[in-house]
């Protein structure tokens, strides 16, 4: 039984890794035959994108790229603050009723689909941040990004909530009882001991932005050039493969460029989880 | 128990989906321009004809004859022609391709409502979309710099004004809208903005001008709105609506159709602000075998 038990996680363990690999395979595979065209240093460096082009195709990633880094980083500068903030609250501040009945409140925003955001960001965000900015639409880097944050806040909330709640609260005793204030002890004390979760929180947060797809791909204009301001129109790598892989003939430089595309995804997520892993290690190496 | 409840209630699901695909139910896939007009002849048709089921779903032209050359669906949707590319590809595949023309559009370009140019040549459209022209006093309009609207590369409608108007590609700054709707509240809502959508999604629009288009510089201003204009080709933007199909329509496919042409077809077809088909698509229809 004791066996039997062990070799189902171990299978369970195994499926996995297999999947992982066998979707970075297919796409590695699937990527290749494009660049029997493309040149890869042009789909790297290239600033243009225009695979339907009239008069000559052209596979330039730089300009997804780009607006794939303002909309996610944009995301997290507001989903960050506001997120660790709400968490630091619902654990140190809030009363246990409030806590009960807001932490679910949040974590409901979850479970929005992101094309009911799309649509937010299309009639009300939008508009709404055309009036603010004095522009002549919403349909920008910025609207993407607010509504990415409202996409991964309920991540960070409730992992971070998770993380501060579990500091043992022997830290808060010492703390409080050495004649810190309550404020002190939250930013000084718990928010550091808790930062390895929180880290996690953020990174997950930040997963969730990068791979969005629905609500970028309605509300942030799409236009393939290289983005000039973040209040320009943005086309991130994800709403290019979306939008594109619905019309590709099968088997063209296109259709393989799309999954180049994809391949570029995925070692993105691959190193922004790999880099947060390091700097996780590092900080509780520091911390013992 | 439990199990066999499990196991009921999976039982009863499969035979609630074979029972409905038992049914003779057509798949209709594609243009986001025709998808109100056909999903209204759907309901008119379905309405007249218990126990018939008709799908429709949008996604682009694009998407609508890759379904078919797939042989997803049963007839795609297309605001443009079908490549030659696209025909070869569907043979390969055992689909022989027949077209049906269904309507006629004017394909309208709109600007905001306090924009004070309400008409352009053929010529000033490219340029503006190709990205040339980027203000509006260069047309004879305000000082104010053009936001462009218009769709993915999956539309036809994208497909069709590149090859009838722009001869070359649209300017990189444009926004990529996902649909006539959505580039109808764009272009309400942006002062400086400019679009080009189905007739059938201006007719009772406000807030927008409707251009008058001439084919060129000194000819006539015609407006895609008359359906004198549209059906004599005077509206240089005038296009035959289509849906493909597998061979000659047969059963289910061909009521449908023949549904679509008929005089109350028709008359729903204009009901969407679209327009009846001129002579010339009815004889050719009829040579398909409708």
């Amino acid at each position: 039984m004791e066996k039997l038990i062990h070799g189902f996680f171990f299978a369970n363990g195994m499926i996995s890794v297999v999947a992982l690999l066998g979707i970075f395979a297919l796409l590695i595979f699937t990527s290749i035959p494009a660049f029997q065209e493309i040149n890869v240093w042009s789909f790297l460096f290239g600033s243009v994108w225009n695979p339907t082009s009239y008069v000559e195709e052209q596979y330039g990633i730089v300009p997804m790229l780009v607006s794939t880094l303002i909309v996610t980083v944009g995301a997290l500068l507001i989903a960050i603050p506001l997120g660790v903030g709400t968490a630091a609250y619902l654990s140190d501040v809030a009363s246990r009723r409030v806590r009960e009945i807001a932490k679910p409140i949040v974590e409901i925003l979850a479970g929005i689909p992101s094309v009911v955001l799309g649509f937010l960001g299309i009639v009300l965000v939008g508009p709404l941040l055309a009036k603010i900015f004095h522009t002549h639409n919403g349909l920008n880097a910025i609207n993407g990004a607010v509504l990415l944050a409202v996409m991964a806040l309920p991540t960070i909330v409730s992992i971070s909530e998770d993380a501060l709640s579990s500091v043992p609260s022997s830290y808060e005793q010492a703390s409080l009882a050495l004649g810190a204030s309550k404020w002190q002890t939250v930013i000084r004390v718990k928010v550091p001991a808790a930062l390895s979760g929180i880290i996690a929180a953020c990174m997950l947060g930040m997963g969730r932005a990068i791979g969005e797809t629905m609500t970028v791909l309605m509300a942030t204009g799409c236009a393939p050039a290289m983005p000039e301001s973040i209040l320009g129109p943005v086309r991130t790598l994800t709403s290019s493969i979306a939008i594109e892989l619905g019309e590709v003939a099968y088997n063209t430089t296109h259709y393989y460029a799309l999954f180049a595309l994809g391949l570029v995804l995925f070692i993105i997520t691959f190193f922004v989880n790999m880099a947060s892993d390091i700097i996780l290690h590092k900080y509780e190496q520091v911390n013992r | 128990m439990k199990r066999f409840l499990i196991l009921s209630l999976f039982v009863a699901f499969l035979m609630c989906a074979t029972s409905v695909y038992a049914e003779d139910m057509i798949q209709i896939k594609g243009s986001d321009t025709l998808i109100n007009l056909v999903q209204a002849l759907a309901e008119e048709y379905m309405a007249q004809n218990p126990g018939k089921y008709i799908a429709v779903t949008g996604g682009g032209s694009g998407t609508g004859i890759a379904a078919l050359i797939n042989g997803k669906c049963d007839i795609a949707n297309a605001s443009r022609q079908m490549k030659a590319k696209e025909v070869e590809q569907a043979s390969k595949n055992g689909v022989k391709v027949k077209r049906v023309v269904v309507a006629m559009d004017g394909l309208s370009v709109i600007t905001n409502g306090n924009n004070s140019v309400n008409q352009l040549t053929v010529d000033e459209i490219g340029r503006i979309f190709r990205g040339e022209v980027t203000n509006w006093s260069e047309v004879g309009g305000p000082n104010m710099s053009i936001t462009l609207y218009g769709r993915q590369s999956n539309s036809g409608t994208f497909v069709f004004f590149q090859e009838s108007v722009l001869k070359g590609d649209y300017s990189q700054k444009m926004n990529r809208m996902n649909g006539n709707a959505q580039i109808v509240e764009a272009v309400k809502q942006d002062q400086s903005g400019i679009g080009y959508v189905g007739v059938g999604y201006v007719k009772d629009a406000s807030g927008i001008n409707v251009l008058k288009v001439a084919s060129m510089a000194g000819a006539a201003y015609a407006n895609p709105l008359s359906e004198a204009d549209v059906k004599s080709g005077k509206y240089p933007i005038s296009r035959p609506l289509n849906q493909y199909i597998n061979g000659t329509p047969t059963g289910e496919v061909k009521a449908f159709l023949e549904f679509e042409l008929s005089p109350q077809g028709q008359k729903e077809v204009e009901k969407q602000g679209f327009f009846q088909l001129p002579g010339e698509y009815v004889e050719y229809n009829s040579k398909a075998g409708l």
